[in-house]
């Protein structure tokens, strides 16, 4: 069975771009283009990995990474963190909420396929 | 160790006074063969002015400490 | 019962009871545990200052001369309210400098001159030993009239006996070995004498008791009180006036100068100066004494009067002298034990001031005459000598025998002579010599050794003619001819008429020119060169005494020295031991360090110098410390920079006060402006920060959808395109952004380009909008156009004005309604400008966003949309460039009523761009004007 990826960003060109490289590896993909749509989708339908952007409207990503984080149910989830500002504050940030990677934009295809596989372990 | 600068003043007060009180022309008013209670007039003024500056300066200094 | 061995057996009685006295308050200062710390105590050795003169002299002179005798208690008591101000000043000075008599505060004063204490000496021992003979005359004539009891001899012949069978003669030594046990028991730097002070202090209470008790027998017993006494005294012949009158004698003036002599004398008399200030031991005790010891001074001679009154009643001639009425008049009516007991009152007023007095004089003696000699004749010796202090005592002890023998001698050949009666005022008259001097140099800086001397000089002088030397006349010693002709019959130079001067006492006359003559000289001589270096620092130490919290003398020297040299010289007058503890004393209060790491700096050498100051005097202090310091001589000019700097330290204080607060107020500011950049710096991050998020964000895409296209060469033809036209919509997107970022960049540094020619607006809207009403038509929507005809036209940048009206109706069609969107932009003439709306039907906007919109990168999207394209910062460059013009654009708006958009620009541009940022303004001015 294939694995559920959910991408949560607001600019839909990159929500797009995304979605096309992760379904031809075949992963299934999941869309949010806001915070709080990132969150309920991912309680709703238990993605194994989320692609979340941190500059998102109602909800940013470290709060949503946190959310995630403080639910048990959802330990398994791997998180990798988009983020258009490279700063190594951000960074560390969202690798102290739990982020499993954190990836900054722009981003190589191929690494971003390599990472996303290496955290879903296929 | 400082005398409040009121007290101080009130000292070179009582000096002052006390030097007009034992001089000329004051003293002369009560130069007279006049008696109080028996006792000489100049004898009875001068004693009494004196303690009156004594107990004006005790009063003045000892109420100054605080 | 009154006979010689009980008299003897009282005598040494009480002699003995002083002994204890003082050796007990020795021990007591020994343990720390002082029993003359108190005001009352002080007050009471003040007293000192009545001595036999007042014991039984009051009377004498209250026989002749009725109240006459009180100038001499009004005086002080006028003085001591001064006291505050005059002895706290001297004490504090004493205690700065180590001052332990009046000739070593002149001397001090006016440079550490040897040659002024000297002089200050020889006239207290002149002023003083025949006033101490008036005290041996007394203790003998009162011990000669109790011998003969019952019957009352006058004491006149006593002076014949041989002196081994002469009583006062034991009393002198008695004496004398009373001051030299308890006045140089040991050589000390502040030369305190607290046993001796009990004893005085004890010896005040006996007379005072004493006295009392023979004023109220003689008032109330042996008369029916004062009004019988003056009922009685009006019936005589004669003795009214006694009673009611200034004598006529004395007059006015004489009363006044009674009473400054007087004055004078509670501040300058040695024993007065001893007491008071040298042996002070806590400031505070002169509040309580300020008042108390003119209250002795009252109750003392409250009786007098009386008592001289009924004694010239009850001895009506009989020739009794009313020097003895005290004694006599109990005698008279043989009440022995009250006799008895004003014998040792009378006693007491003598021995006090024998011994304070002498002890006194010794010291000065000691330190102001013979060390100097001794050190002038024979300094090599001294300075060979390991330990002085044996020396030193022994100076002082063979003083103190030296002086009571002196006064004995005086006593034995002046006898009842008239010099010897009327000492009490001759020598109030000496000591006042020293006010001058004295005063001047705790309040006058410009005081100098040479005014001083010339003053004490030419005073000394003028009394020595004026009225020792007619004393002598009177007493039959020179030739009358003296008094009533004048030397060698010159009239103008009789010494009581000096220069033709008449109408004044003696008293009056001599006070007169001899200040004229002291304080003439004093300040003339003054006057005629400025203070040297040493005078100069000498006077700021004295004269702002009490402004200083601690003593500037050690920064008026200059030099070097070796601790073990200073500690050897110490020891060498103070003895090793004493000399070891003071200096251990000073390096526990600095810093606690062992002696002989002390630094030997200016305040070590001041600090050794005053403790030999106390011993040997402040000149010969100085004398022997240059002997083993290597001093460099200030000049008067840096001795005046230290003195300045020491009387400035205040000012600069209040001066660093003020700068502080500056400072502080300065910091406050600097802390702010601070906080400021930082807050500008912190925006500025975070722009950078949006900047590169926005830059980033295309980026992303065109990276991502180009790296798809060329990994997938077999890609569908339609994803194909639509990448491709994604990659060149976010590539155009970045262009955008960054065309904008500069423009702003631009226009908020003053670099922008301003074209400003006649706008017609309304053309201009008109342009606008048919530029963007291919994005209406997309979107379904319609523009209204509420443009009224006939405006002025308005000052501005065209192509400005067209950028801020597309981006304004570019806004509102992002949010309006799909379909039924409605934008109506109308066009009003105000008084002063005109005025453009641009509003929709769109959501609105929230309150709190309102001013978020205009700042860069702040985009308010609908929670219901996706994030609004564009870059978030069309508005904020609109808002620059109307308000660059003078004008200001603002939004109303409300949720669900749609925005309107505003902006307002002015007819005459009322220096707007000023307004926003002056120094751009110029620029953008400049370059409009050029256009």
């Amino acid at each position: 069975m294939s694995k559920k990826v959910l991408i949560a960003d607001d600019e839909p060109n990159i929500v797009i771009s995304l979605e096309f490289l992760l379904r031809r590896e075949g992963f299934e993909v999941l869309v949010a283009v806001d915070g709080e749509e990132a969150l309920n989708k991912a309680r709703a339908e238990r993605p194994q990995l989320v692609l979340l952007d941190v500059m998102m409207p109602k909800m940013n990503g470290f709060d949503v990474c946190q959310a995630l984080r403080a639910d048990p149910e959802m330990a398994g989830m791997r998180i990798l963190m988009l983020t258009a500002k490279g700063r190594d504050t951000e960074v560390s940030k969202g690798l102290g909420l739990g982020a499993d990677a954190y990836v900054t934009k722009p981003f190589s295809t191929k690494d971003l396929v390599a990472q996303v596989r290496q955290l879903l372990g296929v | 160790m400082h005398l409040r600068i009121l007290t101080g003043e009130r000292l070179v007060a009582v000096f002052l006074c006390g030097c007009v009180l034992f001089n000329y022309p004051l003293l002369s008013l009560f130069d007279r063969r006049v008696d109080v209670f028996g006792i000489p007039l100049i004898y009875v003024y001068i004693f009494a002015a004196w303690a009156g500056l004594i107990a004006l300066m005790a009063w003045f200094i000892e109420r100054s400490r605080d | 019962m009154l006979n010689g061995p009980a008299i003897f057996a009282a005598s040494l009685l009480y002699l003995v009871l002083l002994f204890a006295v003082a050796w007990w308050g020795d021990k007591r200062a020994d343990q720390g545990r002082s029993i003359i710390a108190s005001p009352t105590i002080y007050a009471l050795s003040m007293a000192v200052y009545c001595t036999t003169w007042t014991f039984y002299g009051s009377v004498g002179r209250a026989a002749v001369s009725g109240i006459g005798f009180l100038p001499i208690y009004l005086g002080p008591t006028l003085v001591m309210a001064l006291g505050w101000f005059l002895l706290l000043k001297m004490i504090r000075i004493a205690k700065a400098n180590r001052i332990t008599s009046i000739a070593d505060f002149i001397s001090s004063r006016y440079g550490k001159s040897h040659l002024l204490g000297g002089l200050v000496t020889v006239i207290a021992v002149v002023g003083i030993v025949p006033y101490i003979a008036l005290q041996l005359k007394a203790v003998s004539g009162s011990v000669s009239l109790l011998l003969h009891y019952p019957e009352i001899v006058m004491p006149g012949r006593s002076a014949t006996l041989p002196v081994f069978a002469d009583m006062s003669f034991y009393i002198a030594l008695i004496l004398a070995a009373f001051t030299i046990v308890f006045g140089t028991r040991h050589l000390d730097a502040t030369e305190r004498h607290e046993g001796m002070v009990a004893a005085i202090a004890l010896e005040s209470g006996v007379k005072l008791v004493s006295f009392l008790a023979v004023g109220l027998y003689v008032t109330y017993g042996l008369y029916d009180g004062f009004a019988d006494i003056a009922r009685r005294v009006a019936a005589a012949d004669g003795l009214h006036r006694l009673a009611t009158a200034i004598p006529t004698g004395q007059g006015y003036t004489g009363w006044f100068s009674l009473t400054l002599l007087a004055g004078l004398a509670i501040l300058f008399l040695p024993r007065q100066f001893q007491i008071a200030v040298v042996e002070n031991v806590g400031e505070s005790h002169l509040k309580r004494a300020a008042w108390l010891f003119p209250l002795y001074l009252l109750l003392i001679n409250l009786f007098v009067l009386p008592i001289a009154l009924g004694g010239l009643l009850h001895f009506a001639g009989q020739g009794v002298d009313a020097d003895t009425f005290v004694l006599t008049l109990p005698m008279a009516q043989r009440q022995e034990g009250l006799a008895l007991l004003v014998f040792i009152g009378g006693l007491s007023a003598a021995t006090g001031m024998v011994i304070v007095e002498t002890i006194a004089l010794s010291t000065m003696v000691c330190n102001d005459l013979v060390m100097p000699a001794l050190l002038r004749l024979r300094g090599q010796a001294l300075a060979g000598s390991s330990d002085l202090s044996r020396l030193l005592l022994g100076i002082r002890r063979g003083a103190i025998a030296v002086i009571l023998l002196l006064g004995y001698l005086y006593f034995r050949l002046a006898g009842e002579a008239y010099a010897l009666v009327a000492i009490g005022l001759i020598s109030f008259a000496a000591v006042a010599q020293f006010a001058p001097a004295m005063i001047g140099g705790m309040y006058w800086r410009g005081g100098t050794r040479g005014g001083a001397l010339a003053g004490l000089s030419a005073g000394f002088l003028v009394w020595c003619y004026t009225l020792l030397l007619p004393s002598f006349a009177k007493s039959g010693w020179l030739a009358a001819d003296f008094l009533t002709q004048g030397p060698f019959a010159i009239a103008l130079l009789r010494p009581q008429q000096l220069f033709g001067l008449t109408g004044l006492d003696e008293i009056s006359h001599c006070l007169f020119w001899s200040f004229f003559a002291n304080i003439g000289a004093y300040i003339a001589v003054s006057i005629m060169r400025p203070p040297t270096a040493a005078e100069a620092s000498q006077a700021t130490l004295f004269v702002d005494a009490l402004k200083h919290a601690r003593p500037v003398g050690a920064a008026l020297w200059r030099g070097r020295a070796k601790i073990s040299d200073l500690l050897a010289l110490v020891g060498r007058f103070l003895g090793p031991q004493r000399a070891e503890a003071a200096f251990a004393d000073y390096a526990r209060s600095h810093g606690g360090v062992a002696v002989d790491v002390l630094e030997a700096d200016a305040e070590l050498v001041h600090f050794a110098e005053s403790l030999l100051a106390g011993a040997i005097g402040s000149a010969s202090a100085r004398v022997m410390v240059a002997s083993v310091a290597t001093e460099e001589p200030l000049s008067l000019s840096e001795v005046m920079d230290i003195l300045d700097e020491a009387s400035q330290l205040r000012s600069y204080s209040r001066e660093l006060e003020r700068k502080s607060r500056e400072l502080e107020a300065a910091t406050r500011e600097l802390k702010a402006a601070n906080e400021r950049l930082l807050e500008l710096d912190r925006v500025k991050d975070d722009i950078m920060s949006s900047v590169t998020h926005e830059l980033r964000t295309p980026l992303t895409s065109i990276r991502a959808f180009s790296e798809i296209l060329r990994d997938d060469p077999k890609m569908h033809l339609a994803d194909r395109e639509r990448f491709l036209g994604l990659v060149v919509s976010e590539a155009e997107r970045l262009t955008r952004l960054i065309n904008q970022t500069l423009d702003l960049a631009k226009i908020e540094s003053g670099n922008a380009d301003w074209h400003a020619t006649e706008v017609d607006l309304k053309a201009l809207i008109e342009q606008s909008v048919a530029a963007t009403s291919q994005l209406f038509r997309e979107r379904g929507a319609n523009v209204e156009l509420d443009l009224p005809d006939q405006l002025p036209s308005i000052l501005a940048d065209h192509d400005r004005l067209i950028q801020v009206m597309l981006n304004l109706l570019s806004n509102a069609v992002k949010f309006l309604p799909p379909d039924a969107g409605l934008v109506r932009v109308s066009l009003r003439a105000g008084a002063d400008g005109l005025e453009v709306a641009v509003a929709d039907n769109g959501p609105g906007i929230r309150v709190q966003d309102q001013q978020l919109i205009f700042e860069k990168f702040r985009q308010v999207g609908d929670s219901m949309t996706a994030k609004p394209a564009g870059t978030g910062l069309g508005l904020p460059i609109s808002r620059r460039i109307i308000e660059h013009f003078g004008g200001r654009l603002w939004v109303q708006s409300a949720v669900g009523e749609g925005a309107t958009f505003c902006f307002f620009l002015p007819f005459a541009q009322t220096g707007g761009a000023t307004e926003i940022a002056p120094a751009q303004g110029v620029h953008s001015q400049f370059v409009m004007e050029k256009t």
